[in-house]
């Protein structure tokens, strides 16, 4: 009884709150959405939803060796961190034919700390661990698509970190040190 | 609380479960040939004991024939093994010792049954060896601890039937000089050592010819006791590599034709060939223990081929075949960081190799592409990437107050950054490596590189991965599980080590490697 009563008395306080939201906060902007379109050429937010930059990826070349950078289109992020997020979103997306993403299949980024230093934290889903396929040049390959796209693009970052479900791993298959940012690939991948 | 005392109870119940196995393991399985000592004063036979399937010995036993004291500590309930000073403490139902500021791991643990303090016999090499000041050789296959600098090469007997004749192969490493004579109705065949580490066929296998072979005192001999066919004998050395020595000794039924055999050696003919040269180069200095690091393990497979092949299996097999070579030819120690289907961390492989002050750190592995054609061995020494020069600048001196006053100058090494101390030499090494592969199994475009691998940045001694070859090219994955290509890649390490350790005797400090 008593519970149910609870219950309900939470649902109340829900809806109040929500309505006072919608009251105070959401309707003024819908308010002032309407009134200036006159002068912008189309609406503010399809602008960033389509708004592009061009991007230097890396992905495993064609004799499955080296990391070769290609020029793409990327969608525009916000900042250093919406930047970032989406530079490494495309990395895991598909590659232009011959080459391949050295991203395991079905990785996701979960969330993009940037550091003041320019540390750059990306944090994967486990998939980047689970469905990795093993091997030392492919764990460089991986780790290094990441830390060369985010240096190469962002100047802000200086170093990579990458991390899996929030979590710092000590490597994603048995090889590359990962308790530290990563700066720039000195080693022999895109020779 | 429930769990707290459930966990509580069976600590409790494993442990007196372990205790009480002690006194029936001996009724129950056969006794334990027991630990040799070998030392200047002469030879002794301590009993061992299995407990747990591992081989112990008693502190009782061990105590008297090392000069070690022993002292209970009632408070703590651990042990205190003391020689010359140096302290080992021990506590009962851990696999650990505690060495002056070290841990060390042992196998198994500690026991206690009433007064007696069992301990894993590799107690001898992994702690006290790091405490005695003599050299403490532990050869775990043959039971056997040298204590000091003396002699004691490996001999392998092995005996044939070849047509007629039979064919005794005896093999030292390191190379021994030997004569043989015959006495009456035996042949002696005399080492110049001064104690024998021997492997024989339990049973002859020459019927007629060899009644029985035995080791004679003062131990650095065999004899063949020779059979009522016996007619005559030949020997001839065959030359084999630098490190070790073979004789062939073939013994003929009275009244055969002294024929040739049919395939080995040049035969300088019969009794007593002058005796060899002790020709061996000097052991470097320090050069004594290799720690080979078998890739992945357990629940980390590594890498997979296209039939199911997988990189912990190959990389324990051949870490197992260079382990015996290293140990049965070149008489260094050879460990492994594992030596079973099982999970250890990249830390604590570099640990071991820390803690067993191995001179040389190889680690095994195989290569995944996701192009099936990519094939070919390569070998990585570390890219100190991502340490800071703070981190590099740490791995230097630093002076310390010292007890009493003053302060003293110590090795302050962080394990993080133990590698970078040693990237020159693991450098030439990994150089000498690719230079030894290359003439035996394929190698990749690009043979030698450096990386940040987590296995190798801990490891205070020179270092290096070698990847044999790719797992995913149909090919390699072919030949990786073949013996072939498996004894090309080791020899080749095999090879290696030997030339560097050569090269850092020749240079104590070894400026010719920086």
């Amino acid at each position: 009884m008593t519970a149910t009563r609870a219950f309900g008395l939470i649902l109340l306080v829900l809806l109040v709150a929500a309505i006072g939201v919608v009251l105070i906060v959401v309707a003024p902007q819908w308010y002032a959405a309407r009134r200036p379109p006159v002068r912008a050429g189309a609406p503010a937010a399809d602008a960033v939803a389509t708004r592009k930059i061009r991007a230097t990826l890396f992905y495993v070349s064609e004799d499955g060796k080296r990391l070769v950078p290609v020029e793409r289109e990327v969608p525009y992020g916000e900042g250093v961190v919406e930047q970032a997020k989406r530079i490494v979103e495309a990395e895991i997306a598909d590659a232009p034919a011959p080459l391949v993403s050295a991203m395991p299949p079905g990785t996701r980024v979960r969330a993009v700390y940037v550091s003041d230093k320019g540390d750059a934290f990306i944090d994967f889903s486990h998939e980047l661990v689970a469905a990795h396929p093993g091997g030392s040049l492919n764990e460089l390959l991986t780790v290094y698509a990441v830390v060369d796209a985010l240096t190469a693009n962002l100047p802000a970052v200086r170093a990579v970190q990458l991390l899996v479900d929030g979590r710092e791993v000590d490597t994603l298959a048995g090889h590359v040190d990962l308790r530290r940012p990563l700066s720039k690939s000195s080693i022999v991948l895109n020779d | 609380m429930k769990l707290v005392s459930l966990a509580l109870a069976a600590v409790l119940l494993t442990t007196v479960a372990a205790v009480s196995t002690l006194p029936s393991a001996r009724a129950q399985t056969p006794a334990p040939a027991g630990l040799t000592l070998l030392s200047s004063a002469g030879r002794r036979t301590l009993p061992t004991t299995i407990a747990g399937d591992h081989e112990m010995i008693a502190l009782d036993d061990l105590a008297p024939a090392l000069q070690l004291s022993l002292r209970d500590d009632p408070l703590a309930g651990g042990m205190t093994v003391t020689y010359k000073g140096k302290r080992i403490a021990l506590m009962p139902d851990q696999p650990i010792a505690s060495v002056g500021a070290r841990l060390v791991a042992l196998p198994a643990p500690v026991l206690r049954s009433g007064k007696r303090w069992l301990v894993p016999v590799e107690f001898i090499d992994r702690a006290l060896a790091l405490v005695y000041d003599s050299r403490l050789d532990f050869r775990k296959a043959s039971h056997l601890v040298v204590i000091g600098e003396l002699r004691v090469p490996r001999l392998v007997i092995r005996q044939e039937m070849q047509g007629n004749l039979a064919r005794l192969t005896f093999d030292t490493s390191p190379k021994t000089a030997n004569t043989i004579a015959q006495d009456a109705n035996r042949l002696l065949v005399r080492f110049d050592a001064d104690a024998l580490d021997v492997t024989m066929p339990a049973a002859p296998a020459a019927p007629g010819l060899v009644d029985a072979l035995r080791v004679v005192e003062p131990g650095n001999a065999v004899a063949v006791l020779l059979g009522p066919k016996f007619g005559s004998f030949r020997a001839s050395l065959v030359p084999t590599d630098a490190a070790s020595a073979r004789v062939v000794v073939d013994l003929l039924p009275a009244g055969a034709l002294v024929v040739p055999p049919a395939p080995p050696p040049p035969p300088p003919p019969a009794p007593a060939p002058p005796p060899t040269d002790a020709g061996a180069p000097p052991v470097a200095a320090g050069f004594r223990t290799i720690v080979i690091d078998p890739g992945h393990g357990g629940a980390e497979e590594g890498a997979r081929g296209p039939s199911g092949l997988l990189e912990k299996d190959l990389t324990l097999d051949v870490a197992r075949k260079l382990k015996a070579a290293i140990e049965n030819r070149l008489g260094l120690h050879a460990l492994l960081t594992r030596d079973a289907d099982a999970t250890v961390s990249l830390d604590d492989r570099a640990a071991f190799a820390n803690n067993n002050k191995a001179d040389l750190f190889i680690s095994l592995h195989v290569n995944a592409s996701l192009r099936r054609d990519v094939r070919g061995a390569e070998v990585f020494y570390l890219s100190p990437e991502g340490l800071t020069q703070a981190q590099q600048a740490a791995a230097t001196t630093a002076s310390l107050p010292a007890l009493g006053g003053g302060s003293r100058e110590i090795d302050l090494i962080l394990w993080e950054v133990a590698q970078t101390q040693h990237l020159a030499e693991s450098a030439a090494f990994a150089a000498i490596v690719e230079a030894q592969l290359r003439s035996r199994v394929p190698m990749s475009g690009r043979p030698v590189q450096q990386a940040p691998f987590r296995v190798l940045v801990g490891a205070n001694m020179p270092a290096v991965l070698v990847e044999m070859g790719f797992v995913t090219n149909t090919d390699q994955e072919q030949a990786l599980a073949s013996d072939q290509f498996q004894d090309a890649v080791v020899q080749a390490l095999f090879d290696a080590v030997v030339r560097f350790r050569d090269a850092r005797a020749g240079s104590p400090r070894s400026p010719g490697l920086r």
